[in-house]
């Protein structure tokens, strides 16, 4: 079984996690740029955060045998902040990145004034820089959050299909489902989504642009959750290919449209075990003696 | 966004330096389509760079800085390239702020792409062999250290045999590299002695 993670929060994880990912079928993840659980107060954080995503984040997860991505962008919360605005002049810089595979996390937190400026203003960006958009749905007042962003989402340069909804539950899926746009789930011990819901949601709604992520972070969040929905969809009598398709292939295809994805081959039997120093990975491709 | 081909990029930067930021990032993705490698792709757009050696240095600089790992460590590899005394204008020893960032960093990637010709002509004495002893500890393969045997000296042999006493005192292996080190450190007299660092 092999597993992508859409979205985790490696920056936040121990090696330990690495290895544990690893051992249960998880070869890539894509690690969406977010806030830090403190606010940050000035444009240099930002940038060292960012080259960590680009730099020491992908060598760490390369060590273990698991390709690394990253999307950039500037995220709601921090987006209300007028010393982080300057953050919106340095994200072309870091767009133009390789493995930089999507714009984001955007989308609402509040609903402020200031978070649709930014929203608006980072999906132009995307659509300058040919990167889909990962967007983050609001915790507070859901439903109605989703339809507004699903509102600026059409209004803006980007086709539904190079949009990623994320963190849906029950309540806000089926309006996404008919916009055409990805749908994002977030498995967790005991907020936004679990496994068995999950499975339930596949059923009514079809694994068509389905994506599930573990969205772990250095909250209370479990990296092996898209694990738990493998099993749990296998458990539901869905074939090992469905499960290849919503834990794999899905993201594959959506991330796939930044042309930046630098995946594993899968289909190769393991030349390093996880725990490995990776130094002949493809990494290290083209290096020179 | 991006140049099309690494040919097109190559004649923009050597006509609009301001270009080579955009055309750095997105190289090895250019390259990559044409089958070409991605590092000599940077490695020639670094040397398109008009200008004399203070300039290209410090849009080096400030690429190595804005830079992401496959970038900063491409910058590092052509260090050698934009110092060979055919140009017009070597770097000379004016890119060693960039090799001492790479060598504090705990990516073996950079630190290996660090220790090559550039660092064995230019670094001084302490921070060579301390970069020697990090490539010992962190598992990179002693034969990407450029000029080794030229530099190895005795207090390099001192500095190698006392990791290799501390690890026996730990009941650890002491790798093979460190008995390589060690034998042609020891074997090296008088030491070569280099400028105290200048930068």
């Amino acid at each position: 079984m092999r597993i992508f993670d859409p979205h985790i929060h490696m920056t936040s994880r121990t090696t330990d996690d690495y290895q544990r990912m690893h051992a249960a079928g998880i070869r890539a993840v894509v690690e969406p740029s977010f806030w830090l659980g403190q606010p940050r107060t000035s444009l240099g954080s930002f940038c060292d955060y960012f080259d960590s995503l680009l730099g020491w984040e992908p060598f760490r997860a390369s060590q273990y045998g698991i390709a690394h991505h990253a999307t950039i962008g500037l995220n709601p919360k921090e987006a209300n902040d007028a010393r982080c605005r300057e953050v919106l002049d340095v994200l072309p810089r870091y767009l133009a990145k390789d493995r930089v595979v999507a714009v984001g996390e955007l989308g609402y937190d509040s609903m402020t004034p200031e978070e649709d400026a930014v929203f608006a203003a980072q999906l132009e960006l995307a659509a300058e820089h040919e990167l889909p958009a990962l967007v983050h749905t609001p915790h507070r007042d859901k439903l109605a959050g989703t339809r507004r962003t699903l509102d600026v989402v059409s209004e803006s340069a980007l086709e539904p299909g190079a949009v990623l909804v994320d963190h849906l539950n029950e309540m806000t899926v089926g309006v996404v489902a008919e916009s055409g746009a990805w749908m994002g789930f977030s498995v967790y011990p005991d907020t936004k989504m679990d496994e068995h819901r999950m499975v339930e949601i596949l059923r009514r709604f079809g694994l068509d642009r389905m994506i599930v992520n573990s969205a772990a972070d250095w909250g209370n969040s479990d990296p092996l959750k898209t694990v738990r929905v493998a099993e749990a969809m296998l458990a539901a009598g869905y074939t090992d290919d469905d499960v290849d398709r919503v834990l794999w292939r899905n993201p594959v295809e959506f991330f796939a449209q930044s042309g930046r994805l630098e995946l594993p081959d899968t289909e190769a039997p393991e030349l390093v075990g996880a725990g490995a120093t990776f130094m002949g990975n493809s990494v290290l491709r083209g290096a020179r003696d | 966004m991006s140049a099309s081909t690494t040919d097109d990029a190559l004649a923009q930067v050597a006509s609009d330096p301001d270009s080579v930021e955009r055309h750095f990032a997105a190289a090895a993705r250019v390259a990559a389509r044409e089958g070409r490698d991605g590092d000599a792709a940077r490695e020639a757009l670094l040397l398109a760079l008009p200008g004399r050696a203070a300039e290209v240095v410090t849009r080096l600089t400030h690429l190595y800085a804005h830079g992401d790992a496959a970038e900063r460590r491409a910058v590092l590899l052509a260090l050698p390239a934009l110092d060979a005394p055919d140009r017009s204008s070597p770097i000379a020893d004016a890119a060693l702020p960039i090799v001492r960032d790479a060598l504090r960093t705990n990516d073996t990637r950079l630190v290996t792409a660090a220790v090559g010709p550039y660092a064995a002509a230019h670094l001084d004495d302490d921070a060579w062999r301390q970069a020697v002893l990090k490539v010992l500890f962190t598992g990179i393969p002693v034969e990407n250290v450029a000029g080794l045997a030229e530099r190895a000296d005795g207090e390099l042999a001192r500095m190698v045999g006392d990791y290799a006493a501390e690890r026996e005192a730990a009941g650890r292996v002491v790798p093979p590299d460190a008995r390589t080190v060690l034998a042609l450190a020891r074997s090296q007299h008088p030491p070569v002695t280099r400028p105290a660092r200048a930068d």
